[in-house]
């Protein structure tokens, strides 16, 4: 290094310090976004109910009661019982834990795939781009529900079936989002760099781009993640998702709501503020992640 | 303090208040809960008519003072003392309707992007004659006065402009069209804030021209906010130097450049490539070290901790601005002998000796043709669609590369400059015909389908490193990838050469770990000099490796260049606007329009000429720091579309000594040498082009171009 000369580099660049922490500055941020902690709180009770439900919930939640059927709230049954005499504030606690398996997982894999494709549509773009778009905005055409029926019916129920067929609609949703970012990163010169050293579509694709499209990726998997509690309470509802007599909420609902009019409303009311509040918890959580992300 | 002295040579005609009275003022942020003092104790008045100066490197403050006097701060933003005056009114105490009668009839400002000056949905007619209305007129004759007001910025066809909407004008149109809604008001104080960065130097030159005409007709004093010393020394009567924040150094134009006061702008100055500097010299003066960041708290002499005369007293007592001289002042301690700030950085080897485009341009002449060249390139064109419609970026450009030397290709933008280098490197795809050749072995068109060892040997580094350096990447993982990729370097070598990278650059390992995100941009483009030369390339093409830094920061890197071409032997390809950056780097020049080559040649002989016309006018389009300006040519207009490129020579359409007989117009000229491997594309015979360059030209050019008459009308 004789040519070197001194001083020109030698002192430290003022930003330097201040940034010294990225991740840990994002974190920090988000504990400090009130709708974040607040979703944050009401999911953590559903995930305990989720996991330990079973052990403190007040009765079994399968226990029937021939005795107590349809009985209003009451000290011995809080929020009173069903059709079969079965404690709904049991059924309400342990259900958490099937809607809380099956959405996460099937946004997860819809994230996931989407991402997948999104970053290949935007990448390649071209021939890939036109016939992917096309066939994409054919699945958003058709109501969710409908497609996902479609798919329950060629290939029979079972939780797997139901990961995969949210995943399945929600791909080509999330597919949009990552192709737009996508289609911003690829003009900048690192990707042009990339390839004058060779790299290979996949390692550009995959190691170059994806890290700087992650912000809208997570965004995009929290908001999703709301979407997922809805179908899977959908589609339960509607007899496709999760099967009797596992506690669920949407099943629940079904299960009852026909006797809502001989007065009968706790059955109904209790399951549906449950799905309603898992996904105003959710909600309330990717609404922070995103007004931190993008300040 | 002298600084509010109004000076004595500028009697006002309206009244004798200063324009714009600025005292003491401190400017702070509210950066996450914490004040940061962003400008400290600025002290400076303009009189009437008269045209002030602020100089300074990115983060000195300047605007920020420009948007404290037209209290345009923002949210988090706040004058927190001293006062502004502006036409005697105090700003800082006014009402926001006052404020507004304030911005619509006596104080203008121009920013550097006009782009984002106007409005993108609305025609300019419209835009320009809203400032009319503003001012009470009725649309009718808002809309005839808006058609004048475009025809005194020199708009030729303004009924066209005014029917247009701002994205199909030209960056330097548009600067005008600004430029015509600022002054439309007869503002007493206009301030302009970067107004021709953005621009070609052609562009620049023609824009100042038309300000400095404006400013004698017109009643105006000007605030002129720029990084470039050699705008501000062209266009101020006086100016202020401002660094970190504070005014370090004040006094008229010509005499605080002729004799600075105060180190900084001492090593400023000496930073700016001198016309006649050449990389064998050896090499540019930096100033060490960067500058404090907004709110730090500084012990002494701002300056001190970079300044190469600092003693003890200026690292403990901060220097007050004081006089030095008739009209002049300087915040230094040691004031008297600025100007004897010890250089530098001088490159302690032989660099005359050791930079072999120094020795090869010595015995250029003809020389060239008898070796090899490393990367030959015949009938490279290119052709992209715009709209349905062929736009021919390159025009069958011919290429020789020799090993070790410097090309550098200049011309204003939408020549072709970064289309060619793209094209070279693969990432844009040529025409069928065209011919890239690496050591006589045609490289396929596509980066992709070049073979590894074809990829090594051309590598590039990129005009902006925030769009080339990969944001989530650390500095180690962005130079090893190349190594690792190209050199095929893995385990200990990999981290050796890695090392040896980033001390080469002159970054130390602690910059190892850190992201593009947190270094400055010098430090930055360093990360992708370093990372362009990990795969030991033998061809680096530099697009514009400089334009996005400072001028200290950018001397540091065309060093740095140097010393690696030194080293290892590289061949540059050298993509700039500036062409004293392309003299002080360059040993064969290409000067490109529309595409086409219209002149080739050693960086001496093509500087000196006789030259194409082209080049005359962009040469002469330079503003320099010393001498007067002395524009000897103007181009009309601006570079034509490539879409619809002029028949003929490509340049007649703009050339001031086009042919009276008509070829200029109907046939193309070849690129035809004249000699000591220099060549030029045009149909004046060289001697001629000699005869016109050599000064006997009289009266104006474009006026000595319609009448002269060549002797034998074609060659």
């Amino acid at each position: 290094m004789s040519v070197v000369a001194p001083a020109a580099g030698a002192a430290l660049a003022p930003r330097e310090r201040e940034a010294a922490g990225g991740r840990g500055g994002l974190a920090r941020r988000l504990v400090r976004s009130a709708s974040f902690d607040v979703g944050c709180a009401i999911l953590g009770f559903w995930v305990v109910c989720a996991v330990f439900g079973a052990s403190f919930a007040p009765h079994p939640a399968l226990a029937q009661s021939l005795l107590a059927t349809n009985s209003p709230p009451s000290a011995t049954h809080l929020f009173g019982t069903d059709q079969l005499g079965r404690d709904v504030l049991s059924r309400v606690i342990v259900g958490a834990r099937s809607i809380l398996v099956v959405a996460p997982l099937a946004t997860v894999l819809g994230t996931a795939a989407g991402t997948a494709l999104g970053l290949a549509m935007g990448y390649v773009g071209g021939v890939l781009d036109v016939v992917v778009s096309r066939v994409v905005e054919a699945v958003l055409a058709l109501p969710m529900v409908i497609v996902a029926l479609l798919f329950i019916v060629a290939t029979g129920h079972s939780t797997a079936t139901l990961v995969v067929v949210i995943g399945f609609v929600f791909a080509p949703l999330v597919a949009r989002t990552v192709r737009a970012a996508v289609l911003g990163e690829r003009e900048l010169d690192y990707v042009a760099a990339a390839r004058l050293r060779g790299e290979g579509a996949a390692r550009i694709m995959f190691a170059e781009i994806l890290p700087n499209v992650a912000s809208p990726i997570l965004v995009e998997l929290t908001v999703r993640l709301g979407y997922a509690i809805f179908a899977v309470a959908t589609l339960s509802f509607l007899g496709f998702g999760i099967q009797p007599p596992t506690p669920d909420w949407g099943a629940d609902i079904a299960a009852n709501y026909s006797v809502i009019p001989a007065g009968y409303w706790w059955e109904t009311l209790f399951p549906a503020l449950a799905i309603a509040s898992l996904v105003v918890a959710v909600n309330l959580v990717s609404d922070g992640v995103e007004g931190v992300i993008s300040s | 303090m002298s600084t509010t002295d109004a000076p004595a040579h500028a009697p006002g005609p309206r009244t004798s208040r200063p324009a714009l009275e600025v005292s003491h003022v401190d400017v702070s942020y509210a950066v996450k809960g914490r004040e940061v003092r962003a400008v400290r104790d600025v002290s400076f008045s303009i009189a009437r008519n008269e045209s002030y100066g602020l100089v300074g490197e990115s983060g000195s403050g300047k605007s920020t003072v420009a948007l404290a006097v037209t209290r345009y701060m923002p949210r988090n933003g706040r004058v927190s003392a001293g006062s502004i005056e502006v036409d005697g009114k105090d700003l800082l105490a006014m009402s926001p309707a006052a404020l507004r009668e304030l911005r619509t009839r006596t104080v203008s400002v121009v920013y550097q992007e006009p782009g984002r000056a106007l409005n993108p949905s609305m025609r300019v007619g419209r835009q320009v004659a809203e400032v009319f209305e503003l001012a009470g007129a009725d649309r009718r004759s808002a809309r005839e006065r808006a058609e004048a007001m475009l025809g005194r910025v020199q708009i030729a066809d303004p009924g066209r402009v005014m029917g247009a909407y701002p994205h199909q004008l030209s960056g330097g149109m548009l600067q005008r069209v600004v430029l015509a809604m600022a002054i439309a008001s007869d503002p007493a104080l206009l301030v302009l804030d970067e107004p021709t960065t953005a621009l070609d130097v052609t562009v620049e030159a023609e824009m100042l021209e038309l300000v400095s005409e404006l400013r004698r007709e017109l009643d105006t004093s000007l605030l002129f906010i720029s990084h470039n010393l050699a705008v501000v020394a062209r266009m101020c009567d006086r100016v202020g130097v401002l660094y970190a924040g504070e005014v370090v150094e004040e006094g008229p134009a010509r005499e605080l450049f002729a004799q600075p006061r105060h180190p900084y702008t001492v090593g400023l100055l000496r930073c700016v490539p001198d016309p006649s500097a050449r990389k064998g010299d050896g090499g540019l003066d930096t100033i060490p070290g960067f500058m404090p960041p907004p709110g730090a708290v500084a012990v002494g002499c701002v300056f001190a901790p970079r300044c190469a005369l600092a003693d003890d007293r200026c690292r403990t007592l901060a220097p007050e601005l004081r006089d030095v001289g008739a009209h002049r002042s300087s915040r230094c301690h040691h004031a008297e002998r600025a100007a004897e700030l010890p250089r530098a950085e001088r490159s302690p080897t032989g660099r005359a000796r050791a930079v072999p485009g120094a020795v090869r341009t010595a015995g250029a002449d003809g020389a060239a043709g008898t070796r090899e060249p490393v990367l030959r390139v015949r009938a490279l064109s290119t052709t992209y669609r715009s709209r349905g419609v062929a736009v021919r970026a390159l025009a069958a450009v011919d290429l020789d590369l020799y090993a070790g030397e410097t090309l550098g290709l200049v011309g204003e933008s939408g020549s072709g400059k970064t289309t060619l280098a793209r094209a070279l490197l693969g990432l844009v795809a040529p025409d069928d015909g065209s011919v890239v050749e690496l050591d006589r072995v045609a490289l396929p068109a596509d980066a992709r389908r070049r073979a590894p060892a074809q990829l090594k040997a051309l590598q590039m580094v990129f005009q902006d490193p925030d769009s080339a350096l990969n944001r989530r990447w650390s500095v180690r993982r962005l130079v090893a990838r190349p190594v690792r990729k190209l050199a095929g370097l893995t385990g200990a070598a990999l981290a050796d050469r890695v090392a040896d990278l980033v001390a080469a650059v002159r970054m130390e390992h602690r910059h190892l770990a850190l992201r593009p995100g947190q270094l400055s941009g010098g430090l930055k483009q360093r990360v992708a000099v370093a990372r362009a030369f990990g795969g030991e390339p033998r061809v680096l093409v530099c697009d514009e490796p400089t334009s996005a830094l400072d001028v200290s920061v950018q001397a540091a890197i065309l060093n740095l260049l140097v010393d690696l071409q030194v080293r290892e032997q590289v061949t540059y390809v050298l993509i700039s606007h500036d062409l004293a950056v392309v003299r002080y780097l360059a040993d064969r020049i290409a000067v490109l329009y529309l595409g086409r080559v219209m002149e080739i040649g050693p960086a001496d002989t093509v500087f000196s000429g006789p030259h194409h016309p082209y080049t005359e006018a962009l040469l002469s389009a330079i503003t320099r720091l010393e001498g007067a300006a002395d524009s000897r040519i103007r181009l009309e207009g601006e570079i034509p579309s490539a879409a619809s490129p002029p028949g003929g020579c490509a340049f007649h359409t703009r050339c001031p000594v086009r042919l009276a007989s008509g070829v200029c117009e109907s046939v193309e000229p070849p690129l035809a040498s004249v000699g000591g491997g220099h060549e030029i594309r045009c149909h004046i015979p060289v001697g001629e082009l000699r005869r016109l360059q050599s000064g006997e030209r009289d009266g104006d050019p474009v006026v000595a171009g319609a009448t002269w008459r060549h002797p034998s009308g074609a060659t």
